[in-house]
């Protein structure tokens, strides 16, 4: 009955092929769109079409006399008026928060705001019935701008606030002693001689996550428990908001998370779709399901980024970094999201970076405006200071006459330093910035292409040469629980975990952090695998099921190895220490001879042992246990981070850019990581990979464009332009390692590291390809057009501007040309 | 209504369907051929990507009714007896996938591309699959993918060492 195979090698570090792959590569999914119960009555959101507008109408009646519809209702017919989706992350006790309604009530406050729903027998009927709904609007003028937004006399998004102003917050190092004043730094910096001061504007444009999986719902209530599976990252905390909003008992809704087709952030949300079902379903007492268009999705989900930075670094003129000051304007969009002011305050801890910077200020203004909701997306936060801080040193390095590496070593800390307590009061625990460094320059040949780029700047080649530098950390495993307890976050930060050994000696670990992609299947079970000695084989991972596994906090933030692989291991510790019991019992040895070690305990200096598995067998039949423990082995463990892990790292570009065209080509990148220990490095690679491809394209590719009137412009795939395979060249990634000391295992994350340390890695390189031309800037995406143009600016000719300044503007599959969004004939 | 005759992934099918039901619509909804997936609504992402008389094709361009006559193969009859297909193999064994989401699209252009061009180069690679979008891998690991799949479908190209669990349902 037991089984006592012996793991041959430590999985620690083993490139293990993920076992989640089985079914995704043979199309054995359970994605939620697939998921039908039987009965189910489809729902479909009717949206406006207009930014900021006055209902001043809804006829229904058509809608409702089509074929297959249950109803038509908007928030009124529903008596969910006063019903508010959740916003957990207040700023400050001064924060204006509109309350965000399911379905518009009287005014609609941007485009793609749903103002009914229609359910209906099928999707196609439901999405047939939609286009019945008449509504008519009064339009109201459109907050855009957010400078504007916050001037004198603006337009207000919501009157009743008296402001477009949600909040402002501040982290000053000097007042919370944890660093000088910056204002004195700046004032003494500019009254002496031996001192630069250099001022920049920095615009971090707006964002889709766009996710693969539409976001979908079921919820079916036809059971004593409401069941609700959801395409979100956080079926825990969607479970808790969910019946905190509704007033249900927490303990009558089960929320499954299935598989689910990526998220970036952009499932870390509470919907008002996700809510809507849950309330239609009560209503009719039949399964509702909801399945979101693409356009639906890149209009109504909520987007990331959007700020503009105001960032000055003050600098002896022998390079020494004195001060550095961060004033953000912050775009959340017509309501806050679930954590939406939070974003940009989580990268108010990483505008200091891996420098000493002595004297520092953070200000950060959130900015209400007629667009989509602004939330989490790929770093959330930390790119954001990453790009201002990483592209400001570059600016300094010029300012100064330096090279760009040289200035960087010059002010960060050096790895003798570490452990190293920052300007906001954060202590890095590891890091060798040198280590990573000296990598990165010897893997992308820094010397060569230097040279390579004075030949071509000589010679006035057509295609010039710009290498691009981001030496980057951040702070991820979201999070000490008492840290976002400071910060005013509405939840903590710890994650749990179970091991339940089975009679067999097959092993079921339950996790609270709920995986869509990343592979915790596989890593967490190479983890479990050398904790208790079991092969990898015989372990599964549980996860995203709140029945299944009640207690947990998700997946975001790179939290889910240094946060929820921590508490396994805490658990699996526990499960050692009572089987240890156990087997002292069987072999008739004090508890304390007894040895552990791949699987098997052992009598100190004897051959007697018993594999772990025959333990589980004599706990799960009970014939003979010690008296002083329960009859299992079973254990749980909830782990609180006492530390953010910091990963970092050095990367590099090579940028070609064409000086009459304005192309940008990515010649070859080059990263070396610091992530700590590696569980499994074929999976870490890959999240390298991705986050790279995402950052990159923020510097490249996307951006939510808005006409005048607050409409989405390029809200298709045709053109909100994601780089397909034929945009992007195969990177070179390598890891160095100093473990993290916070965590037992030195694990640091790396779900974001790529997408944080890309972004200015690739501006970088694109301004310094041009920069001799008199290039100072060029805001992202670094279309084509943007960078000709900025060529143009900098030599005095004249260009012709567009109204909407996208580099591609689709293949005219059905999109809407952004410099014509009328449609108009010319 | 309008009849359609389809062979999908070995399995004959009869049905009336509306004229403007898609063909991954039909496959999804009629057949629950939920395997093949839709990421988008302008045909751009791939995700819905099948074969259809042995030419790749995003069946979310395809009407149902456009399928008559024809002979469909999904991700889900992509393995035969139980056997991975040897692109299927190399996704798993060269980690081209993530999330999964759009890796049955992927998977079934790559046996395409590899069908017209048995050894392409990386730059053929990244060309060929341009129609077909990832968000997670940045699809380097995509073309490492099909690029080892091409040396398994070599002639006389071994069975890879390391496959994942058989296939349940195969056929």
């Amino acid at each position: 009955m037991t089984t006592t195979a012996e793991p041959t090698a430590l999985e620690f570090g083993k490139a293990r092929t993920r076992k989640e792959d089985a079914r995704l590569i043979t199309g054995r999914t359970r994605f939620t769109d697939s998921i039908t119960p039987t009965g189910t009555v489809f729902l479909h959101v009717v949206r406006s079409p207009i930014a900021h507008a006055t209902i001043t109408g809804i006829d229904k009646s058509a809608a409702e006399a089509s074929p297959g519809v249950f109803g038509v209702y908007t928030a009124a017919d529903l008596g969910a008026e006063g019903i508010g989706l959740p916003h957990v992350w207040p700023l400050t006790p001064n924060e204006k928060a509109p309350q965000r309604p399911l379905l518009a009530i009287d005014t609609v406050h941007f485009a793609g705001e749903g103002i009914a729903v229609v359910l209906a027998r099928s999707a196609a009927e439901a999405r047939d019935a939609a286009d019945l709904v008449e509504a008519d609007y009064e339009p109201l003028a459109p907050v855009l701008d957010m400078e504007a937004a916050v001037a004198d006399g603006a337009d207000l998004v919501h009157p009743s606030l008296e402001t477009n102003v949600s909040d402002v917050w501040v982290f000053d190092a000097g007042a919370a002693g944890t660093g000088g004043d910056v204002d004195e730094a700046i004032t003494a910096a500019e009254a002496d001689p031996d001192s630069v001061v250099v001022r920049r504007r920095f615009r971090q444009q707006r964002l889709i996550p766009a996710f693969m999986e539409p976001r979908s719902a079921v919820v079916d209530p036809t059971g004593e428990q409401i069941v609700m599976y959801s395409a979100t990252q956080v079926p825990h905390v969607l479970r808790t908001m969910t019946t905190a909003t509704l007033g249900i008992p927490e303990s009558k809704l089960r929320v499954i998370a299935p598989d689910v087709g990526g998220g970036f952030g952009g499932k870390l949300s509470v919907t008002p779709e996700e809510l809507l079902c849950v309330v239609v379903a009560q209503k009719l007492g039949k399964p509702v399901k909801w399945t979101e268009t693409r356009s639906e999705s890149l209009l109504a989900a909520h987007h990331g980024r959007d700020q503009i930075q105001d960032i000055t670094i003050t600098a002896k003129k022998d390079g020494t970094v004195t001060g550095l000051d961060v004033r953000l304007l912050a775009d959340m969009g017509a309501y806050l999201e679930l954590v939406g002011p939070g974003v940009p305050v989580l990268g108010a801890f990483m505008f200091n970076a891996i420098y000493k910077i002595p004297a520092y200020k953070f200000t950060c203004t959130t900015v209400l405006t007629t667009k989509t909701p602004t939330g989490a997306y790929r770093g959330a936060g930390r790119p954001e200071a990453t790009f201002a801080i990483e592209r400001i040193m570059d600016e300094l390095a010029v300012e100064l006459g330096r090279d760009p590496l040289e200035l960087r070593k010059q002010n960060w800390i050096t790895h003798e330093e570490f452990p190293f307590t920052t300007v906001v009061g954060l202590t890095y625990d590891s890091g060798n910035y040198e280590q990573a460094t000296d990598k990165a320059v010897e893997l992308f040949d820094y010397a060569g292409l230097r040279r390579e780029q004075e030949e071509r700047r000589r010679n006035g080649d057509k295609v010039q040469l710009g290498i691009g530098i981001s030496t980057f950390t951040e702070m991820c495993g979201l999070a000490p629980s008492r840290v976002l307890g400071s910060l005013g976050y509405g939840a903590g930060g710890w994650e749990a975990a179970s091991v339940r050994m089975l009679a067999t000696g097959k092993v079921e670990v339950v996790t609270g952090a709920s995986g869509h992609g990343q592979g915790h299947e596989t890593a967490f079970s190479q983890i479990v695998a050398d904790q208790l000695g079991v092969p990898f084989e015989d372990v599964e991972i549980l996860h995203g099921d709140t029945q299944i596994s009640p207690k947990g906090l998700d997946t975001y933030g790179s939290r889910s190895l240094v946060v929820g692989g921590i508490a396994i291991v805490k658990a699996t510790e526990k499960v050692v220490a009572k089987a240890k019991k156990i087997a002292a019992h069987m072999l008739e040895a004090s508890e304390e001879d007894i040895e552990f070690n791949a699987g098997q305990f052992t009598v100190r200096g004897t051959g007697q042992g018993k594999a772990i598995q025959e333990i589980a067998w004599a706990a799960f039949t009970g014939h003979d246990y010690p008296a002083d423990m329960e009859p299992s082995l079973d254990s749980d463990a909830v782990y609180d981070p006492e530390n953010f892990s910091y990963p970092h790292g050095t990367h590099l570009a090579a940028i070609e850019v064409d000086t009459e065209t304005g192309h940008v080509d990515l010649r070859h990148y080059v990263c070396v990581d610091d992530i700590g220990t590696v569980v499994n490095p074929l999976i870490a690679e890959g999240q390298v990979h991705g986050g790279l491809a995402q950052g990159i394209a923020q510097a490249l590719f996307e951006e939510a464009n808005y006409d005048e009137q607050g409409t989405l412009v390029n809200g298709t795939f045709v053109d909100y332009t994601l780089p397909s395979a034929a945009d992007l060249p195969s990177f070179t990634t390598a890891t160095v390692e100093t473990p993290a000391t916070s965590n037992p295992l030195g694990v640091k994350g790396v779900g974001e590291a790529g997408t944080i340390a890309s972004t200015p890695a690739i501006v970088n390189g694109v301004i310094d390809a041009i920069r001799h031309l008199g290039v100072r800037e060029v805001e992202m995406p670094c279309t084509s057009q943007r960078v000709w143009r900025a060529i143009q600016d900098a030599q005095g000719k004249a260009t012709r501007e567009t109204p909407i300044d996208t580099h591609s503007p689709g293949a005219g599959l059905g999109s809407i040309d952004p410099n014509n969004p009328q449609g108009e004939v010319q | 209504m309008a009849q359609v005759r389809v062979t999908v992934d070995g399995v004959n099918y009869a049905d009336d369907v509306e004229p403007r039901m898609l063909l991954v619509q039909y496959l999804r909804e009629r057949l629950g051929k939920t395997g093949t997936l839709i990421g988008c609504d302008t045909s751009n992402c791939g995700a819905c990507t099948v074969s259809l008389n042995g030419q790749s094709v995003k069946s979310c361009s395809v009407l149902a009714v456009q399928a008559d006559g024809t002979e469909v193969t999904t991700i889900e009859g992509l393995a035969r007896d139980g056997q991975l297909h040897p692109v299927q193999s190399a996704f798993n064994e060269c980690h081209g996938l993530q999330c999964g989401y759009c890796t049955p699209g992927m998977i079934m252009a790559a046996v395409d591309l590899l069908g017209d061009n048995p050894d392409p180069d990386e730059h053929e690679v990244r060309e060929g699959i341009e129609g077909n979008l990832c968000r997670c891998t940045g699809y380097q690991n995509i073309v490492r993918s099909v690029q080892r799949a091409a040396q398994l479908m070599k002639p006389g190209a071994s069975v890879p060492t390391e496959t994942p669990a058989p296939v349940a349902g195969g056929n």
